[in-house]
This record gives structure tokens, C-alpha cells and sequence, in this order.
């Protein structure tokens, strides 16, 4: 598999390292791993960095991740990059509202490896 | 049993217990791959240490917290983290996670009210010299959970 640059979109600072981890165990090779800790932040970050991959929390502070997705396409390198949405906000209108701003995955918290394998690999090009 | 007893239907606090239970052991079975049951009714509850306070507002409007011993609170964020977690400030932030997922799963769980119900990013109190009024004060549930033989109490108000 191609090493992939990620970023990774959370508040919390153990939960961006665990979503790392996930994808270690999923057997994404990571070339790079970026982290931002709100929208408005992760928005910096793709000026500065090119990635393949980007999984971002809902509720957050400053930007939340449903603005952010609506805002990402302003960034001409991050307009085709796939983002799974991984939050505890559960409700069909969450999932509906990420996925009509342009997210291509979405999955729960609390969340397994398997989950983020089963919605991640397949956004790479992958068997999950 | 009376005609009046079959009818009595069960209070809130009644139906939101073994919901906040299932949604809290979900999160720690999956999180950290362990299992967490009940303590005994006259098992002490923790003291001191952190709460994690995650805000309910909309269809739901309350609080749940997290409480446990500092000790506790290591355990539970190494068994997130593995042996890499050793700041307090990582201690705290895994302990509100938790919360949140807590919250997040609870909600998750009741028909029709996680559409119109929103969270608040967590906050987490070190100590045990305070105490917290909630404006939602109304119906409250507690249950204390041991985790590794120590206890974890999980608490939700919601307003009336």
C-alpha cells in the first residue's frame, strides 16, 4: 500500500493519537500524520500540507467539523481529499448534514480499529 | 397486583439507569477493551481526584460527569493510550473523552431525542473541594462502576 498523509481533526489530543493508532492497526502505512485541534485550524493545515486522507470530530471548538467540510473545497489541494467524520453525535441528521457537505464516511464514537478499517481502506482504494 | 400497578409506568430515572449502564460499559468495553459491572450498593463512591462534566441541551438538558480517584484516572488513560500516557494534562483529557462518549452513546440510545439534543465539549474539575450546581437541576441518576476494583461514578441531571 502507498504511504498516506493523514489529518487527523479533534480537540482532544488522546483521541487524535488514537485515531492514529487505529489506522496503524488498519495497516495504513503513514508517511505523515498532520493534527489540528479545530476546523479553522485543520483549514491552516491544508494550506501547509498536502494530504491523502482526513477524519475530523464534529463538536469542536472555534470551527466545528461540519463547517469545516463545508469549508474545505476553498482549499484547491484538499477539494478531492476523502473525509470520514468521527464524532459521538450519532443522529441521522449529523450523518445526513456530513455527508451532504462532502464527508465520505462517517463513524461513531466510541469506535474499534475494525470500524475505521472497514470505512477507511475503501476510500483509499483498498479491500477493508 | 392492582389495575393501578399494571398501569404505573416507569418513572424517568427508572428508564434512564440501565441506559446510562449499557452506555457506559460499551464505551470502556470498546475503548479500553475491559468489562465494568455494578459496585455494591454500600460500596464507597470516589473522592476527590477528576470530573469530567459533558453539557446535554435541547430535547435533553442536563449534565453527565465522570468521577474518579487520580490513580483511576491514569489507569483509564493508559488503557486509551497505552504505557505513552504519563501527563496530567493527557490524564484529563482521556477522562473527558470518556465523558463525552458516555454522553454521546447515552443519547445515541434514546429514540428520537438525539436529533434534537446536542453536547458540550468537555470540562474536567481536579479535586473534590467543590461542588457542582447544575441549572438543570431535576432528575438525577448515579451509578458507581468499579473499574479494576475501583469505582467510577457516572451521574446524570437533567432538567425537569
Amino acid at each position: 500500500m502507498d504511504k498516506i498523509r493523514a489529518l487527523i481533526v479533534d480537540d482532544s489530543s488522546v483521541m487524535r493519537k488514537i485515531v492514529e493508532r487505529s489506522l496503524r492497526q488498519a495497516g495504513i502505512d503513514l508517511d505523515k500524520v498532520v493534527e489540528a485541534s479545530n476546523g479553522a485550524e485543520a483549514l491552516v493545515a491544508l494550506q501547509n500540507n498536502v494530504v491523502d486522507l482526513i477524519l475530523c470530530d464534529i463538536n469542536m471548538p472555534v470551527m466545528d467539523g461540519l463547517e469545516f467540510v463545508r469549508q474545505v473545497h476553498t482549499v484547491d489541494s484538499a477539494k478531492d481529499v476523502p473525509i470520514v467524520m468521527i464524532t459521538t453525535e450519532g443522529s441521522e441528521s449529523h450523518v445526513v448534514q456530513a455527508l451532504t457537505a462532502g464527508a465520505r464516511g462517517y463513524i461513531r464514537k466510541p469506535f474499534t480499529p475494525d470500524q475505521v478499517k472497514e470505512h477507511v481502506l475503501p476510500l483509499l482504494g483498498k479491500k477493508s | 397486583m392492582t389495575a393501578g400497578a399494571a398501569c404505573a409506568k416507569p418513572s424517568p430515572e427508572q428508564n434512564w439507569l440501565p441506559i446510562l449502564e449499557r452506555a457506559t460499559q460499551e464505551v470502556f468495553e470498546i475503548m479500553l477493551g475491559c468489562q465494568v459491572k455494578p459496585a455494591e450498593p454500600a460500596a464507597p463512591k470516589p473522592k476527590g481526584g477528576f470530573t469530567a462534566i459533558v453539557g446535554l441541551a435541547g430535547a435533553l438538558c442536563g449534565v453527565v460527569t465522570l468521577c474518579c480517584a487520580p490513580q483511576t484516572a491514569g489507569q483509564i488513560a493508559k488503557g486509551m493510550l497505552g504505557d505513552t500516557a504519563d501527563s496530567e494534562r493527557e490524564v484529563v483529557d482521556a477522562l473527558g473523552e470518556m465523558c463525552n462518549m458516555i454522553a454521546g452513546n447515552f443519547k445515541n440510545k434514546l429514540a428520537g431525542t438525539d436529533e434534537r439534543c446536542v453536547l458540550s465539549v468537555p470540562s474536567v474539575v481536579s479535586g473534590g473541594e467543590y461542588s457542582l450546581h447544575s441549572m438543570a437541576d431535576g432528575h438525577s441518576v448515579e451509578l458507581v462502576l468499579l473499574f479494576e476494583n475501583a469505582p467510577v461514578a457516572v451521574c446524570l441531571q437533567l432538567k425537569r
